[in-house]
């Protein structure tokens, strides 16, 4: 689903990725995994073009995201993101942070037929018979689009347990709220895969458990998932490919028997060795 | 003419003053005079959010391509024309160059909320720059993430939030429009000093006069820093309550 062809980028004169290439399939539920400063995050921030790739190609939906011609809203609707430290829209309240984004896609997307149908109807009385174009069927009203995106978040807050909550700010919620809203948020968008960045970084030990069985849960599914995570054990549990990355390169990619009870590279060794 | 003279006289004056206002039309003058100033601060202070946010937004896409290079050079342009010249200055040259030069019609009135659009964005955008960077940058990638262009993103999650951020600033901004307006007069335009210097001239005595209008400014100001607080606690429904 997701190609990586000698993915690179560079800050300033610090090569950060020196050249990753790696496929994510369809369902596949990869966790990278290295020492910190080896480019793991900016390799998952560069699959959705937060950081723009310096060089090399990501293929995703057959298209080539690294190339900056390509329009990348488009594409990130595919790609959901969530983020350390939640980043909920603070101005919205739960329930608009789940909406905002379906409701203004759905609602741009209409106004985008809609005005190509005006052109064509009014070419379509000048050329002949054969050249007409065919207008776009308009199923949907803004108001139709903004219900089922209203009905599709109360069904995804009572998924996570807290359709109580709709009506409040996110200033409210405790760490493991946001993040299982951040998490849903995404889910709203429909998306292909979702990339998680250090989803459990900043919570309390407590608030941990409750954000990995969300994910479990949608591991469970068949969602794709992309998760950089210090959480070996989840990772152990969970992934069906681990990548473990230093230098900006992979070092090792294993299904998590083998890269936990025999992992091949000294580094990776070594690094293990500390962390378990 | 010493204090205790000013006492003595006070009534005296008062009254004239009160019979200028109430029986010659002072009140009217005085009417018209705060209507233009009220307008022109208003609408000068819309034009300003504007333009400003405008700027402020050009200020903060990155820079990677020529575009937005071009613009934010004609942006800081902008900036230093409008923060480096008095604002008297840019009324005269408004009114008595520009205005002939491109063969507009436009009253001082026109003029003054035009001049004092453009002048104030030149200050709201470094205060709404500030605003939109006191903003957690991940506001901005989370609006990214889910698809949303740069300029959605900026107009429904990031700015919104800068505004709560710069309120009381931009409150101090409007006040300083307000009490600024009082030299509209140099192009033309009616504003409060025009009433009251009216209404002194017809009495050849301006010391009355000139005490109403600084407390009409002052009522003025009183009414909207109550205003922005109000605005403010409004706003403040998205925070924390303790």
């Amino acid at each position: 689903m997701i190609d990586v062809i000698n993915l690179q980028k560079n800050f300033g004169g610090l090569q950060v990725l020196k050249g990753v290439n790696t496929t994510i399939n369809k369902g596949d539920i990869v966790v990278v995994i290295g020492p910190s400063g080896s480019g793991k995050s900016t390799f998952l921030r560069c699959l959705n073009c937060m950081e723009d790739p310096d060089g090399g190609q990501i293929i995703f939906r057959g298209v080539d995201i690294a190339d900056m011609k390509v329009d990348i809203n488009v594409h990130r609707r595919h790609m959901g993101m969530v983020f350390q430290h939640f980043n909920l829209f603070n101005n919205k309240t739960v329930i608009q942070n789940i909406m905002l984004a379906p409701v203004h896609v759905g609602c741009q997307d209409l106004r985008k037929a809609k005005r190509s149908n005006t052109i064509n109807s009014i070419r379509n009385k000048f050329v002949g018979e054969k050249k007409r174009r065919e207008l776009i069927p308009i199923t949907t009203t803004p108001a139709q689009i903004k219900a089922e995106a209203k009905a599709q978040a109360i069904e995804l807050l009572k998924r996570i347990g807290l359709e109580d909550k709709a009506d409040v700010y996110p200033s409210t919620l405790s760490g493991g709220q946001k993040q299982r809203v951040a998490i849903v948020r995404a889910l709203a968008m429909n998306p292909d895969v979702i990339l998680f960045d250090e989803p459990t970084s900043a919570l309390d030990p407590e608030m941990v458990g409750e954000v990995l069985d969300l994910m479990k849960d949608l591991a469970g599914e068949g969602m794709t998932m992309v998760i950089v995570t210090h959480e070996m054990g989840f990772a152990r549990e969970v992934a069906n490919r681990i990548l473990f990355m230093d230098e900006g390169v992979i070092l090792e990619s294993a299904t998590p028997e083998e890269f936990f009870s025999n992992p091949k590279h000294d580094r990776t060794k070594e690094f293990l060795s500390k962390a378990l | 003419m010493g204090f205790w003279d000013f006492i003595e006289s006070f009534p005296k004056k008062w009254y004239k003053f009160v019979d200028i206002f109430f029986e010659q039309n002072g009140y009217v003058k005085v009417a018209e005079g705060l209507q233009n100033t009220l307008t022109i601060a208003v609408l000068g202070l819309l034009i300003g959010i504007l333009i400003g946010t405008v700027i402020a937004t050009v200020r903060v896409i990155p820079k990677y391509k020529f575009l937005p290079r071009l613009l934010n050079g004609i942006c800081t342009f902008y900036v230093g024309l409008f923060r480096g010249t008095p604002i008297v200055v840019q009324l005269l040259v408004g009114y008595y160059v520009l205005l002939p030069i491109l063969g507009v019609r436009m009253t001082g009135v026109e003029v003054s909320i035009l001049i004092f659009g453009l002048n104030s964005g030149a200050y709201i955008s470094e205060i709404m720059r500030s605003g939109i960077q006191s903003v957690d940058p991940g506001q901005l990638e989370a609006g990214r993430a889910v698809g949303l262009s740069f300029g959605t993103s900026m107009l429904k999650i990031v700015i919104p939030q800068a505004v709560k951020n710069i309120l009381p600033t931009l409150g101090n901004e409007f006040i300083a429009l307000i009490k600024e307006t009082s030299v509209v007069s140099f192009v033309g335009a009616g504003d409060l000093y025009v009433a009251f210097s009216y209404i002194g001239s017809c009495s050849y005595e301006f010391m009355v006069p000139y005490l109403v209008m600084a407390a009409i400014y002052i009522v003025l100001v009183m009414g909207i820093s109550l205003l922005i607080k109000l605005m403010e606690r409004s706003l403040k429904k998205s925070d924390r309550r303790n």
